[in-house]
């Protein structure tokens, strides 16, 4: 089997499980067919060599972020009787409004690369731990520590705003 | 193991291109149609994993891995606007017991 003939299954099968997040009516089913969304997403990645990002794909996005929807969705107890519904009209032109952004984006990007792919010297190293590690911690070390400073500002707010305050109950 | 390069092996870069904005164009649409808040983030999220996409494949196209860094600081963002984003949506809940995005635009104060 070539690689060009998985290439095409895996992008088919994105957009198929992208499109069913945005088409699902039960909520819980659309974070599932999220998480098979990034799932495909982290093959395309070791397909393009990208494996350590594959797996930080797998344990950030599938494993953290979207445990944290699910539990949240959990938590609110949403049903599809209750899912608000937007009126036709609004649908027509949202799909208007993505098709066109959709052409003129694929038209704009399609024929803007013309330099050739370029082979590493050591043939395709630079999606491992090692590579990517050293160029984190030489080139990118100042935005690596200001994310930390990002980190705890998240923290910070997600604890401040769903912390219950006292006195609204009283 | 190392595959032997994707865009040697006759795949070329605007299947990835039109790919990743087919994925982009689904999480704007996404965000257009939906009312739930808590779909609304995640188209966002789907949004963010499309750029993440065409930054890897043009970090592997050119062999240079500084795209693949950037992935890394686009998932800090993505993770810090979710719990942020999250636990807005719970304080809202909390208080109008629904999450409805076209509620919040009578909310006042």
């Amino acid at each position: 089997m070539s690689l060009e003939l998985v290439a095409t299954i895996l992008g088919g099968l994105t957009i198929g499980s992208a499109l069913m997040v945005v088409i699902s009516k039960h909520p819980v089913r659309s974070v599932l067919f999220l998480v098979l969304t990034f799932f495909l997403i982290s093959s395309n990645y070791i397909l393009m060599n990208a494996q350590f990002l594959a797996i930080v794909n797998i344990i950030v996005y599938a494993g953290a972020i979207m445990v944290l929807f699910l539990f949240v969705l959990m938590l609110l107890n949403l049903s599809k009787d209750n899912e608000p519904k937007s009126p036709f009209y609004i649908k027509i032109a949202a799909v208007t409004a993505g098709g066109v952004l959709l052409t003129v984006l694929i038209a704009a990007l399609k024929d803007g690369i013309t330099v050739g792919a370029t082979s590493t010297v050591d043939g395709s190293s630079e999606g491992l731990v090692q590579n990517l590690g050293h160029l984190l911690f030489t080139k990118y070390v100042l935005p690596f520590e200001i994310s930390s400073v990002l980190f705890i500002a998240a923290m910070v707010g997600a604890v401040l705003l769903a912390k219950r305050e006292k006195q609204l109950i009283d | 193991m190392v595959l032997a390069s994707i865009f040697e092996s006759g795949v070329s870069i605007q299947f990835y291109i039109v790919l990743s904005t087919i994925l982009f164009a689904i999480g704007a649409i996404g965000v257009l149609i939906r009312r739930n808040m808590i779909i609304l983030l995640m188209c966002i999220e789907l949004m963010l994993n499309a750029v993440n996409l065409l930054l890897v494949a043009f970090s592997t196209y050119f062999g240079k891995a500084d795209g693949q860094i950037f992935v890394f600081f686009i998932m800090v963002v993505a993770a810090a606007e979710a719990t942020v984003g999250l636990s807005i949506l719970v304080m809202a809940y909390r208080n109008i017991r629904t999450t409805d995005v076209s509620i919040f635009n009578k909310q006042k104060g």
